[in-house]
């Protein structure tokens, strides 16, 4: 009987192996998916586990931090509720919602596990302890510009240009990030418009119309062109505010006056490829370079008028490149992107690429991450960039932007007034970008209200951009 | 070096798993060692060493290694049960004691243990009577659409299976010891032995039982268990590889049938094909089935990888739910191979496995050095159905086959289990010492 025992146990040896191979199947080679599979609570769990690194502003205080919950878990605190919502995001472990820095710095934030007391917790099966994310962001700033955007629509985005780092974030409709998903209306609260709005520039684009015209050498800022309005634009006829004709003028006083005629043609003579040129060199049609999730990112560009509207190939020669030079034509923009235009000016036209992380520091207090200033471009000569801020302090000094003139900063700047809905309506998006102090800029900053009536970029986005830079300049001082 | 001696050296690796288990989940829970851990590891480990005490004085002869694997086995069981469940720590090394009480019961009682022949039928009919026990109605117990336990309110509870296992397991050896020599005799038909009627009979009431204990229990896993256990047991005694052709066909057959008939063995194989299938998952299926436990399984394997999180870290409830919500039901029972595998990965599981094997190949070796047919046949019957047992839990918790609720045998929480798994132990100490007995 010595064989057939044998054989029976050769059988349940096979089967034995086959336990082993269906085992290592589940623990190595279909473990990734699994953990992965969107039925598998464990792995939302674990991320509970983990006890997440703070998120700090610039002076240290707290805008994200983890407290412990029942059972070894944590949950997440925004100690400033909703005055960073937006940049800061959130994290909602259970529901597997993250956004902003919380989901652009998860990495380090969950802990990528450097120190030695990481690693000796992990081997001890102890807690999992992420690194801290130190941000450029300035609190007492950004709570003034809350304060003075006053409950309307609207963004505000201020940068140190030498570096690029975000010093100012905020966009209004907002939320609590403590709560992300209550009280947000029909029209959902949560997106950042400081990087997903879609605003019309109107004139402060002419900074850039201006860059391309100069850099390239078309114009200089004493070059004279007529102003007369209006002004046959692609067919359609261009008017300057309340259709004023100003004859010829130099470059430099249709920038101080903003005058739209001058402009138009100013884009069409410079040329359809130059400006297209410029304006990628600032950063339109593609995401800007900062530290958001991608996700919460949108390319500034012109888009068709046709339905549904799409962007325009870059330098496509359907576009209406006269009125892109003043800001319309289609344009869409984002106010980070108007603030990296006004920053590209006033740091020598070298754009520095827009950061809100400025270090990550492990739980051992080493810090294993120091985010250096980046080159994104160089748009344009430092002589350019001189003239072109020149330019811009007469804006401020004599022409539409004076209500910035505040407390004897000298700032220097452009501002917009884009037109919404039909001729008449009266509803505008007043717009004001700019830079302080004109000589030595520290700080550069974009600000928009989304829609008022009849309100001016010089009289309502003025006022806001000279008193959040004062602020900053003061605290950095 | 004598074989009780060797026995004796070979419960130092039980001894360090447990106070090495021990310490690791109480660092886990408390971040210090109490000396309640200690206790707790020395108590178990006093009992492991009274079992061979037991060895040492009745059976000098006997295997000195399947004493040391089965004590290894519990260890790791107890230290994973008082991971999940302190409570249920306490309670299973109490079943623990009891079971060595019937243990050495077992070794003292049926010294001579070939007179269990003379009370085949009777061991027949009262394992029969075992099985059908949960259907009984007021103290039948139905546990996911499986009749599987016996419970009677406030007094106790137990599944039968775990002891008419061994009693047919005894009935078969006895049995086949008798009429193997007549089963060959049989006319041949297109190369089939069909033997007479007469003596194949009773083999043919056991894979009636077998459907019976599907069609009644919706057991699947039992039934495979007992017949495989015959199938092994009827091939040792006659040689006959078509009998097991015969024997796997007609069980194939039987088992389509009543797989198409009865819903919930249907529920089950829905969920073993398509475990990560989400109406499946959620138990929103119209079939009824729910793959929760199943997928859950898989996902503590994966949580495991290849060397698994340490013993006391594996997720085993949802955080800051009352009452307590199971990531994994049954975690003590039926799913403890995958919190194994969980805290101790790939690597542990197949350690465990490979104890079982060699447990398994002690028993095979036992049966080829029995000298009578009744102890070869035993011997082979007992670690068949033991080796059968964890092949259903294990296969079914990873996987490979249709999960079915047995326990691991020493490992799983459950008193029944532990009792009849150490009477089984027994036999077969019993059938290796009087093996390798000096002529």
């Amino acid at each position: 009987m010595n064989a057939p025992i044998a054989r029976v146990f050769g059988v349940i040896v096979v089967m034995f192996a086959l336990l082993i191979v269906w085992t290592s199947r589940w623990t190595v080679f279909d473990a990734q998916a699994l953990r992965d599979n969107p039925l598998n609570q464990r792995t939302v769990i674990d991320e509970e586990r983990i006890d997440r690194g703070e998120i700090l502003a610039a002076d240290g205080t707290v805008l994200a931090k983890s407290v412990p919950a029942p059972d070894h878990t944590f949950t997440r605190q925004y100690p400033t509720g909703s005055l960073f919502s937006q940049a800061i995001g959130y994290s909602v472990v259970q529901s597997g919602q993250e956004a902003g820095l919380e989901l652009s710095d998860g990495q380090y934030l969950r802990g990528v596990n450097t120190g030695i007391s990481a690693i000796i917790g992990q081997l001890g099966g102890g807690t999992q302890v992420g690194d801290n994310v130190d941000t450029s962001l300035d609190p007492k700033a950004q709570r003034l510009a809350l304060q003075l955007l006053d409950g309307r629509d609207g963004s505000v985005v201020a940068i140190d240009p030498r570096t690029g780092a975000v010093k100012v974030m905020i966009s209004l409709p907002t939320y609590n990030d403590n709560a992300p998903d209550a009280n947000c209306g029909a029209q959902g609260c949560k997106q950042n418009d400081a990087t997903q709005a879609q605003d019309v520039p109107g004139s402060t684009f002419k900074v850039v119309s201006t860059t391309a015209a100069l850099d390239s050498g078309k114009f200089t800022p004493d070059s004279v062109v007529n102003g007369n309005s209006p002004l046959l634009v692609s067919g359609v006829p261009l008017e300057n505010d309340s259709n004023q004709s100003w004859g010829p003028q130099t470059v430099t006083t249709a920038l101080t006056y903003s005058i739209n005629t001058i402009y138009a043609q100013i884009a069409q003579d410079t040329g359809r490829a130059t400006m297209t040129e410029y304006m990628k060199r600032f950063g339109f049609y593609s995401k800007p370079p900062i530290d958001l999730p991608p996700d919460e990112l949108i390319p500034s560009e012109p888009w068709t008028p046709s339905t549904p509207s799409r962007p325009y190939p870059p330098g496509s020669p359907n576009e209406d490149i006269g009125r892109i030079g003043i800001g319309q034509g289609g344009l869409l923009v984002t106010p980070l992107q108007m603030a990296m235009v006004v920053a590209a000016v006033a740091n020598g036209g070298r754009l520095m690429a827009p950061h809100l992380t400025s270090s990550v520091v492990n739980p051992d207090g080493q810090t294993i991450l120091t985010v250096k200033p980046t080159l994104y471009s160089q748009v344009m000569k430092s002589s350019t960039a001189q003239e072109i801020s020149q330019m811009m302090r007469k804006v401020v000094e004599e022409g539409t932007g004076q209500p910035a003139e505040l407390g004897g900063l000298s700032v220097a700047g452009k501002t917009g007034t884009a037109s919404l809905g039909a001729t008449g309506s009266g509803l505008t998006e007043p717009w004001f970008i700019g830079f302080a102090p004109a000589t030595n800029p520290q700080i550069a900053i974009a600000v928009t209200i989304d829609r008022t009536d009849n309100g001016y970029g010089g009289t309502v986005a003025a006022p806001i951009a000279s008193a959040v830079m004062k602020q900053l300049l003061s605290d950095n001082g | 070096m004598t074989a009780r001696n060797r026995e004796l050296f070979g419960l130092i690796p039980a001894s360090l798993l447990v106070t090495a288990g021990f310490a690791a989940v109480f660092i886990q829970r408390s971040n210090a060692l109490s000396n309640i851990s200690l206790t707790y590891g020395a108590i178990f480990l006093g009992l492991c060493l009274a079992g061979h005490m037991v060895i040492r004085a009745t059976l000098p002869y006997a295997d000195p290694y399947m004493f040391p694997l089965v004590a290894l086995l519990s260890c790791l069981g107890i230290v994973m049960i008082y991971r999940i469940d302190p409570t249920y720590a306490r309670q299973q090394a109490q079943w623990f004691v009891l079971g060595l009480i019937l243990f050495a019961a077992t070794i003292v009682g049926f010294r001579d243990y070939r007179k269990l022949e003379r009370y085949r039928y009777t061991i027949a009919v009262v394992s029969l009577g075992l099985l059908l026990l949960p259907r009984l109605p007021g103290i039948g117990d139905q546990v996911n659409g499986a009749y599987l336990a016996v419970h009677i309110p406030g007094v106790f509870e137990f599944q039968p299976t775990e002891f008419a296992k061994i009693g047919f397991v005894i009935f078969l050896a006895s049995y086949l010891r008798d009429t193997r020599q007549v089963l060959v005799q049989g006319r041949r038909i297109l190369g089939v032995t069909i033997p007479p009627l007469k003596h194949f009979g009773p083999v043919l009431v056991i894979w009636g039982l077998a459907m019976l204990i599907l069609f009644t229990l919706h057991d699947v896993g039992s039934s495979l268990m007992f017949y495989g256990a015959l199938l092994a047991i009827l091939y040792v005694a006659t040689s006959r590889l078509s009998f097991v052709v015969v024997g796997v066909i007609a069980f194939g057959l039987g088992a389509w049938y009543i797989g198409a008939h009865v819903p919930h063995i249907d529920a089950r194989v829905q969920e073993w094909l398509h475990p990560l299938n989400p109406a499946l998952y959620n138990g929103t299926d119209p079939s009824g089935a729910s793959s929760f436990q199943l997928a859950n399984s898989l996902f503590a394997q994966a949580a495991g990888g290849m060397f698994g999180q340490g013993f006391g870290q594996a997720t085993l409830t949802v955080p800051g739910s009352h009452p307590v919500a199971y990531l994994l039901p049954a975690p003590s029972t039926d799913m403890i191979y995958a919190v194994i595998t969980d805290e101790l990965g790939l690597f542990g599981a197949a350690a465990v496995l490979i104890a079982y094997l060699m447990l398994i190949a002690r028993g095979f070796k036992t049966a080829v050095l029995a000298r009578d047919s009744f102890s070869t046949l035993l011997a082979v019957g007992l670690s068949s159905v033991l080796a059968l047992q964890v092949f259903v839990i294990v296969g079914g918790v990873t996987r490979v086959i249709p999960l079915t609720g047995v326990t691991l045998p020493f490992i799983s929480y459950g008193g029944s289990s532990i009792i009849a798994n150490l009477v089984l132990l027994a036999l077969l100490l019993l059938v290796s010492d009087r093996a390798r007995r000096p002529a």
